[in-house]
């Protein structure tokens, strides 16, 4: 047990490493979100005064979430893009070589994106609480902390999926997609209730706008119980799901 | 000339053709955004000061183009850039050709391509409903508008390209697309927009390019905003398609 922590700690330390030695690489998925944060908040902020759309907390802190997501979303897809490099360039066929079982060296990707993903949410927190997003409680950001690392990790599943069976990294578009696509069909922009109805349909079978619900309800209002655990199941359960395929094409390749 | 032009032109577009992999983000993504922001912000055309329109959705297509058009300006800089990284510039520099028509072909294709990407975004229009309320001469008027934009844009990633040498600093670029279009009156209309985001918008030439593509769209063409968004879309292509020829031979002087 202890020595498949330290492979753990070990892959984790390496992912770390990259942010310290080319802080560069870790800009994008920063600045995306936040760019997409302002900019709908500067674009769309109106639609604060539609009737039904419920929060006076201003449209930033509406959106604020939907940023923490997408730095999720974007940092676990970064995770798929790095693994696609490591594979052209031979290092992941290294790896795999070592004698520690596949789930524990998916375990060390998945854990490396779930901390990363705290960079962009940190950084979107200060912009969002600079702007006047008021400030949600120690205990609402602890669980933003766990459902936006929860997030990251489904997202890393899903890119190292993609990075398995494509083994390139021109397939980094689908990875993303596949984020962009998670996080924004849900109710990203509006209350349900402002959804157009195969919108609304969309948003109701996509787990990730429970997981974003959760994330939202602190700043929009207060905690509740009854928001929170439909997050935490939902975000245990994308992650269940993508790991589970994760660990398959793990165990399928170069078998 | 005009034969080198046309030439290089047709190997530009061809290339794209053959690589619909790297083709499909230029509507992949401004399809997406299209969908998310239909279906999330639709009531907002009963925001008091919305202009009237047929739909949101239809007020959401030039906004696509545009931002469909910008991403195809950052493609031709890549394109470009790994021209220059691969060898094949120095054969055409090296080649009996007037310097300008290296970048002028390259641009020549970027509105071949532009063509291609409205021709998309209004039929998906016309297949969801939309009509175009300025007939076949509002048509005319949205291609005519894209093909110029996607002109000028192709040429700012031409002269970055250039400039850098490099196809990763082209790609760096990709983020401000994403601004440039959120300071503009692309998404929403500017009355509605927040300040300084309205009156940044006032200035931005894309405010006209959008505003241009739109009227068409969503009423009896006008002549102010149509000849606004040419004179945007000539103006930008005219000092960037400028501008990068002028790169091009003060790069090879210095070379």
């Amino acid at each position: 047990m202890r020595e498949r922590a330290r492979v753990v700690a070990a892959l984790v330390r390496r992912a770390v490493n990259e942010i310290v030695r080319v802080p560069g690489a870790a800009i994008p998925g920063v600045l995306a979100p936040t760019i997409f944060m302002l900019g709908l908040t500067a674009v769309f902020s109106k639609v604060t005064d539609l009737r039904g759309f419920g929060s006076t907390e201003g449209y930033l802190a509406f959106i604020l979430p939907v940023g923490f997501l997408q730095g999720a979303g974007f940092t676990g897809a970064a995770t798929g893009v790095n693994l696609a490099r490591d594979i052209e360039q031979g290092w992941f066929d290294r790896l795999l070589l070592a004698p520690a079982p596949r789930p524990i060296l998916l375990s060390g990707l998945v854990a490396s994106a779930a901390l990363r993903s705290l960079v962009p949410a940190t950084f979107l927190l200060c912009v969002g609480l600079a702007l006047g997003v008021p400030f949600p409680g120690v205990g609402h950001l602890l669980l933003c902390a766990v459902l936006v690392m929860a997030l990251a990790a489904s997202a890393a599943c899903w890119g190292t999926l993609v990075a398995l069976r494509f083994r390139t990294q021109q397939a980094a578009p689908l990875m993303q997609v596949g984020a962009f696509v998670a996080v924004l069909f849900t109710t990203a922009y509006a209350p349900a209730v402002l959804l157009q109805p195969w919108m609304r349909t969309i948003a109701d079978l996509n787990p990730v706008t429970k997981v974003l619900e959760g994330v939202r309800q602190g700043f929009v209002g207060p905690q509740s119980w009854a928001v929170t655990w439909p997050a935490l199941v939902a975000a245990a359960g994308i992650l269940l799901v993508l790991g589970a395929l994760a660990v398959r094409g793990m165990r399928r390749t170069g078998s | 000339m005009i034969r080198v032009v046309l030439a290089l032109a047709g190997r530009g577009l061809r290339i794209a053709l053959r690589r619909p992999q790297f083709l499909a983000p230029l509507v992949v993504f401004p399809t997406l955004l299209l969908a998310v922001n239909t279906g999330g912000l639709s009531q907002a055309t009963s925001l008091p000061g919305f202009p009237p329109v047929q739909s949101f959705f239809a007020f959401q297509i030039p906004a696509a183009i545009t931002q469909s058009l910008l991403l195809g300006g950052v493609s031709a800089g890549i394109a470009t850039a790994l021209e220059m990284e691969l060898g094949f510039f120095d054969r055409l520099v090296a080649a009996p050709v007037p310097r300008s028509a290296i970048v002028l072909g390259r641009l020549l294709s970027a509105a071949g391509l532009a063509c291609l990407q409205v021709t998309w975004f209004l039929v998906l229009g016309l297949i969801f409903g939309v009509t175009i309320e300025g007939g076949i001469p509002g048509v005319l008027v949205v291609f005519l508008i894209g093909s110029i934009a996607g002109t000028g844009f192709a040429a700012i990633g031409v002269t970055l390209a250039v400039r850098a040498g490099n196809a990763s600093v082209v790609q760096g670029v990709f983020p401000l697309v994403f601004v440039v279009l959120f300071l503009s009156s692309a998404f929403f209309p500017q009355d509605l927009m927040t300040s300084p985001a309205s009156e940044i918008a006032r200035y931005n030439p894309l405010s006209y390019i959008a505003n241009g593509l739109r009227n068409p769209i969503v009423s009896e063409i006008q002549l102010k905003p149509v000849l606004e968004g040419l004179a945007a879309a000539v103006g930008v292509a005219l000092v960037f398609g400028s501008l990068s020829v002028w790169t091009l031979l003060g790069k090879l002087r210095d070379a």
